[in-house]
Order: structure tokens, then sequence, then C-alpha cells
């Protein structure tokens, strides 16, 4: 579905990503993971879009095509959805209203009928109770006034509501205590599908005991330093990222 | 450089839908202004001589503003000299024959308010809506005025209600806005041409929004037009006024007159839609519309309430307020003022209290794109004997792009220490981040710049009618087109 191939990006003249090499398969789950400053962030926003980010050499193609070629609304049209990590407020935007017009932007592109109120309603409720969101939640503006963990729960209840083919969490466990935590991988589990593939970038292994991964991938100063199944988190969580760039200093074999 | 400008740029390219002009006869006067030309004016609509000899008291007055220091310069706003002698004051489409009923109206100018979505048969669209049509300097179709008769509701042009009502319209007449009140104001009662007139008798709500549309058509024309809504005791009318013009390559002057007086218990609701030509995107051509606007909350209990959306216009220069006369009487102010391009805007209100336990609100918000600049400027005034007065100010600016601005002067002189008054101010910026945010969402640019700056203005869209509030948020979209990324 996703296939990233030696992604040299920079933003100013500073390069952060270093030559990614990345295959997403439908139906995986994919962890990616890094100390900070790694690049973990600006490939998320990479693949959304951003376009602060510049990308000098390498290719991206999403179900075939040339993902660095489409504006940042057609990648969304397309199934392409990014859980931002520091998900921004719209004043005076309401909740229902934005996604309504989200969801119905994202159908009129893929030729569907757009849904009207009655219609959305219902759809949305269902993803409420999955989220344990709160009603009145709804009804504010789009962030306002959100904690910062109503903010990434709100995230993981849109991705619900839009139901993408790609999602790219960005750091939603950071500043979620354990029950949000627990709801949040709730709501991503329940979007797992053989057709759908998930993108998880996190700092911490916590939220990967919960949103189990097929693949673990090690982002260190912008390249992907190690890969491997579940247990590489494990390791991780053990031994440290220092432990892990040490290896990596000291085998320069190590390339994928 | 930054996809906020990028998208700024795109959507102010966009054309202004409103702007052609419709082929039609008509009756105007020379251009210039002299005492013959207010003579004439007057000898044309057939007026009575009171009428004649405030129009020329408020001539001579003007003539001797005009020697002294002329328009005021106070305002944030930069213009080239108006030559006054150049503009034609009034300029009327010549009628085929005599108009008893609506079809009767020259087809050209029914087909205009139809592409102006302002159907004037009464059938259409706006059912609970009746107009009052100006073209160019006169009224050409009020609709609904049998129904509105029967409860006794007076809703007609200014020129008949002058000729039908002369004891109204000499009791209030200049009772909010003297004509001396000030420079444009003065222009305005000297050569003003028609506009709506309409009176709610007491204990009356009127079942339907009043509405007036304001159509410039003829080039180098000034647009005059004098609007006076009496509510009495216990009385309800909520009224709103709409305006476009072609799109012409020299500005065009526009200097209105609004005054509303509210007696014991009543309240007039009165909303804008300005759409003014705003001038091209270099800032060429456009309406100078400069207004002002009035209410005296006279009665005790009475409340008069100004929303306007300010979207056109190349200059935006007004300050409807409100006079709180009455004891417990209530004013307030909403607004939203769009600039982009070159547009300039300088409104606010002035709220006066004087009665015992007045109260009143405002709510400013102020979008700038392009090379826009846009300026609050308020007074809110607490007298001596206005014991127990409180006042509320909210004063938010959101700039879109890097190349316009936003200005705020909010004056507030207190002379009676039992006054509250609370102000609150913001400035914002539309951010990439939000932008990005919508974006990833599956919204166009253009769309996620509406949804933001429609999200900013919802405090004074809410206070719309219900059908004009729909359009004045594509209004918003349309100005906008252009704007970020």
């Amino acid at each position: 579905m996703l296939d990233i191939k030696n992604l040299h990006v920079q933003v100013g003249d500073r390069e952060i990503l270093k030559g990614i090499d990345l295959q997403v398969n439908a139906g995986e789950v994919h962890a990616v993971m890094g100390p900070n400053g790694s690049g973990k962030s600006t490939l998320a926003l990479v693949l959304a879009g951003r376009e602060t980010y510049e990308v000098i050499s390498g290719e991206v193609t999403y179900d075939g095509n040339n993902l660095l070629e489409m504006v940042p609304e057609e990648r969304a049209c397309r199934g392409v959805f990014l859980a931002f990590q520091y998900p921004v407020e719209i004043p005076g935007v309401g909740n229902t209203y934005f996604l309504k017009a989200a969801l119905n932007a994202i159908r009129k592109y893929r030729g569907l009928q757009e849904l009207d109120a009655m219609e959305f309603l219902p759809l949305v409720r269902e993803k409420m109770k999955l989220l344990e969101i709160d009603d009145q939640l709804l009804n504010r503006a789009v962030n306002e006034g959100f904690s910062g963990g109503e903010k990434k729960r709100n995230e993981i209840f849109q991705m619900a509501v839009l139901e993408p083919r790609l999602a790219i969490l960005d750091e939603t466990d950071s500043g979620l205590d354990i029950d949000a935590l627990k709801i949040v991988a709730k709501g991503v589990n329940a979007l797992r599908s053989p057709q759908r593939a998930i993108i998880v970038v996190t700092h911490y292994q916590r939220l990967l005991n919960y949103i189990v991964p097929d693949y673990v991938h090690v982002l260190v100063d912008g390249r992907i330093v190690k890969s491997g199944g579940k247990e590489l988190a494990l390791a991780l969580e053990d031994q440290g990222y220092a432990r892990v760039e040490a290896e990596i200093q000291s085998t320069t074999t190590a390339h994928f | 450089m930054s996809t906020d400008t990028n998208t700024i740029e795109v959507l102010a390219n966009r054309e202004y839908q409103y702007g052609f002009v419709t082929a039609i006869e008509a009756d105007s006067v020379p251009r210039g202004l002299n005492e013959d030309i207010i003579r004439l004016i007057s000898a044309k609509k057939n007026e009575p001589e009171w009428m004649l000899n405030w129009r020329l008291k408020s001539y001579r007055h003007w003539a001797g503003l005009q020697e002294s220091e002329a328009e005021p310069k106070w305002a944030n706003i930069r213009y080239g000299p108006i030559d006054y002698e150049k503009i034609v004051y009034y300029s009327a489409p010549k009628p085929k024959a005599k108009l008893n009923s609506l079809e009767e109206i020259d087809p050209e100018i029914l087909a205009t308010f139809e592409k102006l979505g302002i159907p004037l048969t009464e059938q259409k669209r706006f059912a609970g809506v009746a107009v009052d049509a100006v073209f160019d300097s006169v009224s050409v179709a009020t609709t609904f005025k049998e129904k509105l008769a029967e409860l006794g509701i007076i809703f007609c042009s200014f020129s008949e209600a002058v000729k039908k009502h002369p004891e109204l319209v000499q009791k209030y007449l200049g009772s909010v806005v003297p004509y001396t009140d000030n420079f444009f104001a003065t222009l305005n009662s000297a050569v003003f041409s028609d506009g709506s007139f309409c009176y709610v008798p007491k204990g009356v709500r009127c079942p339907m929004e009043l509405s007036t549309y304001f159509r410039i058509n003829a080039a180098d024309t000034g647009q005059f037009e004098r609007t006076l809504i009496i509510a009495e005791e216990g009385s309800y009318v909520s009224y709103l006024e709409g305006c476009t013009a072609p799109m012409r390559d020299k500005n065009q002057l526009h200097a209105a007159v609004v005054e509303l007086v509210a007696l014991d218990d009543a309240q007039i609701k009165y909303s804008t839609i300005q759409n003014w030509y705003p001038g091209d995107k270099d800032g060429k051509g456009g309406i100078y519309n400069f207004v002002t606007k009035r209410g005296k909350a006279l009665g005790r209990n009475s409340k008069i309430s100004w929303t306007q959306v300010e979207t056109g216009a190349a200059i935006t220069w007004k300050y409807p307020g409100v006079i709180l006369q009455g004891d417990n009487s209530v004013g307030e102010f909403y607004s939203v003022a769009l600039t982009n391009n070159y547009q300039q805007a300088d409104t606010g209100t002035k709220m006066i209290h004087i009665g015992q336990n007045t109260r009143s609100t405002i709510v400013s918000k102020g979008i700038s794109a392009g090379h826009g600049q846009n300026t609050y400027r308020g007074l809110v005034k607490i007298n001596k004997g206005a014991r127990g007065a409180r006042n509320y100010t909210q004063c938010d600016s959101l700039l879109i792009g890097d190349k316009c601005g936003a200005h705020t002067f909010p004056y507030i002189e207190v002379k009676n220490a039992t006054a509250r008054m609370e102000h609150e101010a913001s400035t914002s910026k539309v951010g990439e981040d939000q932008i990005f945010y919508l974006k990833q969402r599956a919204l166009s640019a253009e769309d996620a710049v509406s949804m933001i700056v429609n999200g900013f203005c919802k405090k004074v869209f809410k206070e719309l009618p219900m059908e004009f509030a729909v359009e004045a948020q594509k209004l918003l979209s349309i100005s906008l087109e252009g704007s970020v990324g």
C-alpha cells in the first residue's frame, strides 16, 4: 500500500530524514520508534503533505500513485489520515459540523452521496460510544479548551468516523493517562482490518502493549537503523535507545 | 513564500459577482451641487415646501463645512480628494409608465433584482420578508405593503412617507441624526433622494422581516438614501438591508443616514449585509461608503440592536450607535468587517448611556486579508446621570497573510462611578497549522479558510435572521476567495 524509497527530507538547510525505506502493506500495523529529534514526526507530517518540509530525493508511492505529488487534501480524500501530535484549535467551529464537512468532502471525492445530518448522526453516535466521547465534547468548538487528553481522544474519534485506509498516529500516547490510553487503543484496534494499514509513531513502548504491532522500526538520526517484530519494542524499553545507537555505530553493515 | 499568502492571493482574485450594469434610461440631474440642484431634486420628487426648506438649510450648513474643515480627518483611512462637483446627485430610472403595481415596473429592473437574488414578485423565495427595492436614487418597489397595512404598519419609500405621513416624518426626521451631525450626514440631508420608511404602531409585533435592497447602477452617481424607523410603545420590528453596485473604475460615493427611534418597551433589530463593489484587486474603483447610523432608545426598557456584516466597499466609514436615553434601555452592536485586497474599513459603534441602568454590548470581529486595513473605533460614554450603566465590549481581529493590518481605537468615557465596564480584545492570525489541519481532514484551502473565518464570526452571525445568516456565510467565503493556503 505504502512504499517509501530512499526518502530524504529537509527543513531549511537541515536534513532531517536521511534515506528512509519503508514498506507497509494493507492489514499491517507498523510502529516507528526513536529518540526525540530522530525524525519520527517529520516522517508522519511528510506523509500527510505538510508544506514546510522539503523532499530532496526519494519516492513515496501510495496504492501505486506518487503520494508526494498530491496536495494534502487529496491525500486525505484517498484515505491518508494523520492523528496529530499537537491538534490545533479552530475557535467557533463546532466539532460535529467540522467532522461532517470532512466526511462529506471525502465522500464527494469518491463519488458517494454526501450524508445529511440525519444520516450522519447515528454514525457519530456509534463512534462516540466506542471512544467514550461525551456529548458535550461534540458540541464544543474543534479542540477549543480541550485538555491534552481530550484532544488526542478527539483525533482518534475523528479517525474512527473518517475510516481511513492508512492511519498515521503521531505520538498519540503522549499526554494520555492509562485509562485514556486504553480507550484510544480500543479505538485503534477496532479499526484494524485486512484493508487498512496503521503506522504508530511513538517514543515509548507503553502504547504498544495495547496496540500490538506487526513490525517495529527504530528511527535514529533520520535513518531506520533497525527493524523487527513486536519483541524489538520490548528490548528497546529494556535497554534504551542509547544501546541501539551504540550498536549501530559498531556495526557499519547494519543496513537493510 | 508561505502558502498562507498564496491562497489569499488566489481567493482575492475571485470576481465580484454583482458587478453587472443594467442598461436603462435614466432621468438624472446635472453634475455638481448648488441650491438649484437641491431645488431640482425636490421638484422632481414633488416635495412639500417644509422638505425643501430642510434640504436647503442642510445644504447651506454643508457649504459652510466644505469651506472650513470639509470631510472629517480623524479616521484611519486614506483616499484621494473627492470632487463633489463631479458627482451626479440624483438619477432615477425613467418610468415607462406611471407605476401602480409591481407588474408595471420596468422588466429590466425586475430582472436586475432577480439576478441579485431579490425577487420582487411577492410569492417568491423569502416568503417571510417584505422588500423595499431602491435603484439608484429612487425606490422602485415595496412588497407586502397591503398585508402590513392591515396591522397598521407603514412600510414604504421615504418619498411616499413625505407625502402621505408628513406629521411622522416632520416629528422624527433629524431627531436622532441632526442635519448638522457630520459632513456626510449633512450632505445626505441636503440631497437624499429616497430610502425606506417604517412605522410600527403601539403593541404590534411585525410578523415578517422588513428589508431594503439598495442597488447603485448609474455611473458617476452618488447614492444618498435615508431610512427612518419608528417603533411605538411595546412594538417589535426586525429590519434588514442589503446593497450591491456594478464594477466601475471610478470610485462612487455612498453617504446614507439611518435613524431609529424606539419608544417604551419597543425593540428594533437592524441588520446590514453590505456588499458594495470593493474595487479590483489593485484597489482601483469601488464604493466610498460614508454612513451615519444611529438609534435612539428613547423609551423605558427599549432596545436597539445593530448587526452588520461589512464585506464590500473600497472604504467603509460607519459607526452605528445607540443613544440609551430611556431607563433600562439596551443597545447592542454586533459587527463583522472584512477587508481584502486594498479595502479599508474604519468602523465601530457609539454607545451613549444617559438613562438609569442602561446596558450595552459590543461584539466586533475584524478580518483583514490581502492589503486590507481594518480599524475598530468605538466610543462608550457613560453620562453623569446614568447610574448603574453597564457595558461589555469584545473586540477581536483576525489577520490572514502578512500584508494586512488591524487597528483598534476604543474610547471609554465614564462620568458616573457606578458604571461597570468590561473590555476584551484579541488579535490572531489564521495559522498555517490550522489550515493544514483542516486540509488533512480533506477540506480544500478555500473551505478551510472560510471555516476558520466563519468560526471566528459565529457570535455575530447568530444574531442575524436565519435566512441571512446563511447568505452572510456564503458572502464571507466569496469575499475571501483567494486568501489562504
